[in-house]
């Protein structure tokens, strides 16, 4: 089956689909934090228009009211809110290393692959806008896993960590269209508690090592020193 | 019903109240009462599913049956046992200067929220609204194990915060997983993830959608719960934090994320026929197992040490359920009993201990006996009962276990003798010198209240000697619901 033969809105999910991994590998080349956290609004916004694109088009109301919690949640407060932050504590001009980029980028590639390997079997009988969209969701999870591995910042680590989420939102859209309302809300809920949190922390990890490189937090062993 | 929707009202207005008056000089005994409260409201319910049976709320959100009334009613006794413990402790720790006014209302009031959040995961109905509140607890949580500000605290829970919630958002796509496989036969609809339905439409779900479901759900839950390789944020979290949260979060947080892996079990089964989960849960709880019995032999720290055997047992729980079958089962749900109790009152004689001696290091806690005998003889036998001595009820557990293994897995049985003996080694050669030892110059007596610990060990020891029957019945019955088969 070619991209040809879907109608016109499996065909706009999946180049959503598509931008939406792109913005993922574009985070993972990314060292200057304030653009990061701008492509992670980026990812938001998309997100946000495949829900509200499922929404319109396969006609569940209910999806309005999740994508609006999207767009306000990752697309505007929480980029804002790191963005501050990154003002307030002074880091707005650093850079964070990126050690080996070429073999991160080729994890990154072989961990799409291996995502599509993992969901092949599983959506057999399933559309083919379903298969992608798990198999991109999954691939998103682990791109946002990746970014964490690979910084230092504990920037980064909120990036990747929110960005995970957005991964399994994009499946709990197009696969299932939206969770039920009460989990959606919890959900939201959890997030924005989630990135107050994480706020918290930057103000207490700064005080505790001058600094916002979690490589210091380093005074805990399994096993005695 | 109203039992449930009363425990929700107590816990949510008590996390309001202390929010507001946390700080005060009695937001210790407010604590206290809200928990006393909460007991009531538990011992209320399971009265009425005794006398019932399983009960459904009207919008299919809640779901009380026998499997998770008895976790209910844990949770509210040990959640008050250790609040009478934290009144006097964290008095103790402000005026050691450690903690300020806003602290102690910040840890008042997510005690309540902690609690509020293992009682949404425990009674509800919805696969989703369970995941939601697993990640509300550690939201709850988390800034309690910073409390101090000491850099190893923020350290600790940081790399809390990042595991277990990356973690659990392996469990949130193997809920959607799970949504999706059921979406596919029982149509789009609001009660596709109500496990209720899930069960009973478990057979036509589609198995390989459900096998790849469960692998993450058991991977997010299974990073809760501290199954190894997934457990270093746990002996941190649980040193590193205010004592009372240690007691609560391995007497508690534990056992409720066992619960929703042993959910998941269930549907998984129905769906698939074959023993995969099974084998998966007997996999890593077996590793989990082992590898925590070993580290317990080189552990400094007091909470440290504990914290392993908590990983350690509770590999011993998921394996237990892995193995599957009646006898196995019935002995995984009288370990999480006896363990959280056992365990509940060991952090509460080690926070004493830690108070008494001045430090955590385990080389300079000495002649914890001589100084203050309560205290000596409560880690001593708390000791005890949790390597298994008899006639403690984690031996009766432990033995099940074993007999269970034996029937069905006789291979197996030698990896397990050689955990429960590595472990009791680890624990005794590192409590006795505390217990015993000579006294370190000028440690004196402190203010202790140990009766929570003597209850604990009690109730702990009464089940080794025999289970109440009405208890019995609650094990038969969830042992039925969870195999299919009487023990």
């Amino acid at each position: 089956m070619s991209i040809t033969d879907l109608d016109l809105y499996g065909q706009a999910i999946l180049l959503l689909a598509g931008l939406i991994t792109l913005t993922s590998f574009l985070m993972l080349g990314q060292s200057r934090l304030p653009r990061l956290v701008m492509i992670f609004a980026v990812q938001g916004w998309l997100l946000a228009a495949a829900t509200s694109l499922a929404a319109a088009v396969l006609d569940y109301p209910h999806l309005y009211v999740s994508a609006a919690m999207t767009l306000g949640l990752k697309g505007l407060l929480i980029p804002i809110l790191l963005q501050r932050l990154m003002l307030r504590l002074g880091l707005h001009r650093e850079m964070d290393t990126l050690t080996h980029p070429a073999s991160v980028m080729m994890g990154g590639t072989s961990l799409v692959i291996f995502s599509y390997y993992v969901s092949l079997p599983v959506i057999a009988h399933s559309p083919l806008v379903t298969l992608n969209a798990i198999a991109v969701s999954l691939a998103v999870v682990l791109l946002g896993m990746l970014l964490m591995i690979t910084r230092r910042q504990a920037v980064a680590h909120v990036v990747g960590f929110m960005s995970i989420e957005n991964g399994l939102f994009f499946a709990a859209v197009v696969a299932t269209y939206g969770m039920p309302m009460v989990v959606e809300l919890g959900i939201a809920f959890d997030v924005l508690v989630a990135a107050v949190v994480f706020g918290v922390f930057f103000f207490q990890i700064n005080d505790s090592i001058d600094s916002l490189n979690v490589d210091q937090l380093n005074k805990l062993s399994e096993v005695e020193p | 019903m109203s039992a449930v929707y009363a425990l929700f009202g107590v816990t949510l207005g008590g996390m309001a109240l202390l929010a507001w008056r946390g700080a005060g000089p009695h937001s210790g005994i407010i604590n206290l009462r809200c928990n006393a409260l909460a007991l009531l409201a538990a011992m209320w319910l399971a009265g009425d599913v005794l006398l019932n049976g399983p009960q459904l709320s009207a919008g299919g959100l809640l779901y009380i049956d026998s499997f998770n009334v008895y976790l209910v009613a844990l949770t509210a006794f040990v959640g008050l046992t250790t609040a009478i413990f934290s009144n006097p402790y964290m008095a103790h720790e402000r005026e050691l200067g450690r903690l300020t006014g806003r602290r102690l209302r910040l840890y008042h009031s997510m005690y309540q929220g902690f609690m509020l959040a293992m009682y949404v995961v425990l009674t509800t109905n919805n696969m989703g609204v369970m995941w939601v509140a697993m990640e509300g607890a550690t939201l709850a949580t988390v800034l309690l194990v910073s409390l101090y500000r000491t850099p190893e605290s923020v350290e600790a829970a940081w790399k809390y915060f990042i595991l277990c919630g990356v973690g659990i958002a392996q469990a949130l796509f193997g809920t959607v997983l799970l949504f999706f496989a059921a979406e596919q036969k029982l149509g789009v609809g609001g009660d596709a993830l109500h496990w209720t339905v899930l069960n009973q439409n478990a057979a036509l779900l589609d198995p390989a959608i459900m096998s790849l479901a469960f692998v993450f759900l058991l991977v997010g839950y299974g990073t809760k719960m501290g199954l190894v390789p997934l457990h270093n944020w746990l002996p941190d979290a649980h040193s590193e934090g205010p004592t009372p949260m240690s007691a609560i979060l391995s007497g508690l947080l534990l056992n409720d994320a066992l619960y929703a892996v042993v959910r998941c079990k269930m549907l998984v089964d129905g769906a698939l026929g074959t023993h995969l989960a099974g084998n998966l849960m007997m996999g890593f709880g077996l590793v989990s197992f082992l590898v925590a019995a070993l580290f317990l032999h080189r552990q400094t720290d007091i909470k440290r040490l504990f914290s392993y055997s908590s990983i350690e047992h509770m590999g011993l729980m998921t394996f237990a359920f892995g193995v599957g079958g009646p006898w196995a089962t019935f002995a995984a749900l009288f370990h999480m009993t006896t363990h959280s109790l056992t365990k509940s009152a060991i952090f509460v004689t080690v926070g004493h201990a830690a108070q008494l001696a001045g430090t955590q290091r385990m080389d300079r806690i000495r002649g914890l006996i001589l100084t203050q005998p309560a205290i000596g003889w409560g880690l001593l036998m708390g000791t005890a009962a949790i390597a298994g001595f008899p006639p403690f009820g984690v031996f009766a557990s432990e033995f099940l276990v074993l007999v269970a293994t034996m029937r069905e897995y006789p291979w197996l049985t030698p990896l397990l003798l050689l955990g429960i003996g590595l472990a009791f080694a680890g624990l005794f050669r590192n409590v006795q010198p505390m217990v015993y030892g000579d006294v370190p110059e000028g440690q004196k007596p402190i203010v202790a209240n140990l009766w929570p610990v003597a209850l604990h060990l009690a109730i702990v020891l009464g089940l080794g000697l025999a289970i109440p029957a009405f208890l019995g019945d609650w094990f038969n019955q969830a042992t039925q619901l969870i195999t299919g088969m009487a023990p």
